[in-house]
């Protein structure tokens, strides 16, 4: 009993010294000079863009990428192919890399003496330092999750309700709305969910891609350490707190969707 | 292709110079020692995250208390919370203003703590699944036998999650090397001192230093593989061995 108890304390001790004490503090500092103040720091020209920047970043991330991922899942499951086990280790990569050299990679392809990038400088359209090399940086980074909560589920469904509906005379994309897409719909969910909170938070690669042109390429996560590099406490616990009540809400769903995935 | 085409321009970027260039950009004093941190902080956090994460995966199962479900539920934090808050919030309370005047900003340490907030969830997460499918008979087997508890974890239910423990340490490792958002705000980016090699490489491309910081990518590119693959065989291994 006695072991347990300090197991147990260690657990919560360690639990409390890393993560509930210091994103309390954050909370704490934020609000520390009142609602009034937080309010004014979240409302300024700076603040309110980068809002809606990242607002529009996710926009547009998360429907691609999930687009992107049901139908990556359905060709690794339901296909075989040569390269296939190459295609599923490079839906993986972006985990295992650095969000800086995500960046980098990008930079040496559009950026100025990038592979394409002089062509489209020329053709007047500019890509790093600009928001499209940031929603690519955002898509890349945000990219496996959506196939990997969907392959499991595809796995498990299998088949036959998919062939009972196509030999009804359905066509593939009958079958796939009013079959597959409802069974795999919390897989999907919960992916969205994934995806949605990294599009949010990404720093490293939308910065690296970014110039932090502040009014202008400067995402929340940006804004957060540009007022920390102006000495700007209270505004960047202030922005801080923002995107952690964003995550806070993103562990509540997948709270609510991960009991919903067993039935 | 999204994935591949630009990975492979860093490599190529990395070597288009030649190897002496590359070889001249990675073993150049500050890459070198932002390498070297880079591991050895991984190292560390990797074998912390090992024991005190299948701790609070045991804790998680086998334990009953209040707000037993609350803990559980912010296990994940780190991974909702963007890297760039996780900085910051440590900074908070481990920083020069903090409120128990513990300042461990702009040191080694620092580049540790933030490592090990970002991978909490690895390891506890791993563990968790395996522990709540073990079977609890061939524990109190073990203890009607005789078996004191520490033997029984030793022998009985440690074996089990070998496996496990190594995944979650792999995937922990390979987060830890790559890690920058939470690293840029509390260490200060000292160079030799408290520079990490992502650190390094943002900033090689800020001055302009393309193929110095492709050539440090590379190398973190490697890392992550042979991490990857050498743990994935090691768990493989391990659960050859058992059976």
């Amino acid at each position: 009993m006695k072991g347990r108890l300090g197991l147990r304390f260690v657990a919560i001790g360690y639990l409390a010294a890393l993560l509930a004490f210091p994103v309390g503090l954050v909370f704490y500092r934020a609000f520390e000079h009142g609602v009034d103040a937080f309010w004014e720091a979240m409302t300024t020209p700076d603040a309110q863009h980068a809002f809606w920047l990242t607002v529009e970043m996710v926009a547009i991330a998360v429907p691609l990428n999930t687009a992107f991922g049901v139908l990556c899942a359905l060709v690794l499951v339901r296909q075989n192919f040569r390269g296939k086990a190459l295609l599923n280790a490079a839906v993986d990569l972006p985990f295992a890399v650095s969000p800086v050299v995500i960046g980098l990679a990008l930079i040496l392809i559009y950026g100025r003496d990038g592979w394409i990038g002089d062509w489209l400088i020329e053709n007047g359209i500019r890509v790093i330092f600009s928001t499209p090399g940031m929603i690519l940086a955002t898509i890349f980074v945000s990219l496996p999750f959506v196939v990997r909560e969907v392959v499991p589920v595809l796995r498990e469904i299998g088949t036959e309700q998919e062939q009972a509906a196509e030999t009804l005379g359905a066509s593939p994309l009958q079958t796939f709305f009013r079959i597959t897409l409802p069974a795999i719909r919390w897989g999907v969910a919960y992916g969205v969910v994934l995806t949605t909170a990294r599009a949010l938070g990404e720093f490293g690669a939308v910065s690296i891609v970014s110039g932090k042109l502040s009014g202008q390429t400067e995402t929340l996560t940006l804004l957060v350490e540009n007022r920390f590099q102006r000495f700007d406490l209270a505004g960047a616990y202030a922005a801080s707190v923002v995107l952690a009540i964003l995550a806070l809400l993103t562990l509540l769903s997948m709270n609510l969707l991960r009991p919903k995935e067993g039935r | 292709m999204i994935a591949l085409i630009p990975l492979s321009a860093v490599v190529l970027k990395s070597t288009d110079r030649g190897w002496d260039s590359f070889w001249n950009a990675v073993s150049s004093p500050q890459a070198w020692a932002a390498l070297r941190l880079t591991l050895i902080a991984s190292v560390v956090v990797v074998i912390v995250n090992a024991i005190v994460g299948t701790v609070i995966a045991w804790v998680l199962v086998r334990d009953e208390f209040r707000g037993k479900s609350v803990m559980n539920s912010i296990i994940d934090l780190p991974f909702a919370l963007p890297t760039i808050v996780a900085g910051l919030t440590l900074l908070a309370l481990y920083g020069p203003r903090g409120p128990f005047g513990l300042d461990v900003a702009y040191t080694r340490f620092a580049v540790v703590l933030a490592l090990l907030f970002v991978t909490l969830p690895f390891v506890v997460r791993a563990v968790q699944p395996v522990l709540l499918e073990l079977d609890q008979e061939v524990e109190q087997a073990a203890e009607s036998l005789g078996a004191s508890k520490w033997v029984t974890f030793r022998r009985i239910i440690l074996p089990a999650l070998y496996p496990a423990i190594i995944a979650g340490s792999g995937l922990a490792f390979a987060r830890a090397v790559g890690e920058f958002g939470s690293l840029v705000l509390i260490t200060g980016n000292l160079p030799f001192k408290t520079e990490a090699a992502s650190v390094f490489i943002f900033s090689q491309v800020e001055s302009d230093n393309v193929t110095g910081a492709a050539a440090v990518s590379v190398v973190l590119l490697l890392i992550a593989f042979v991490v990857l693959l050498g743990f994935g065989w090691l768990s493989r291994k391990v659960v050859r061995d058992e059976g």
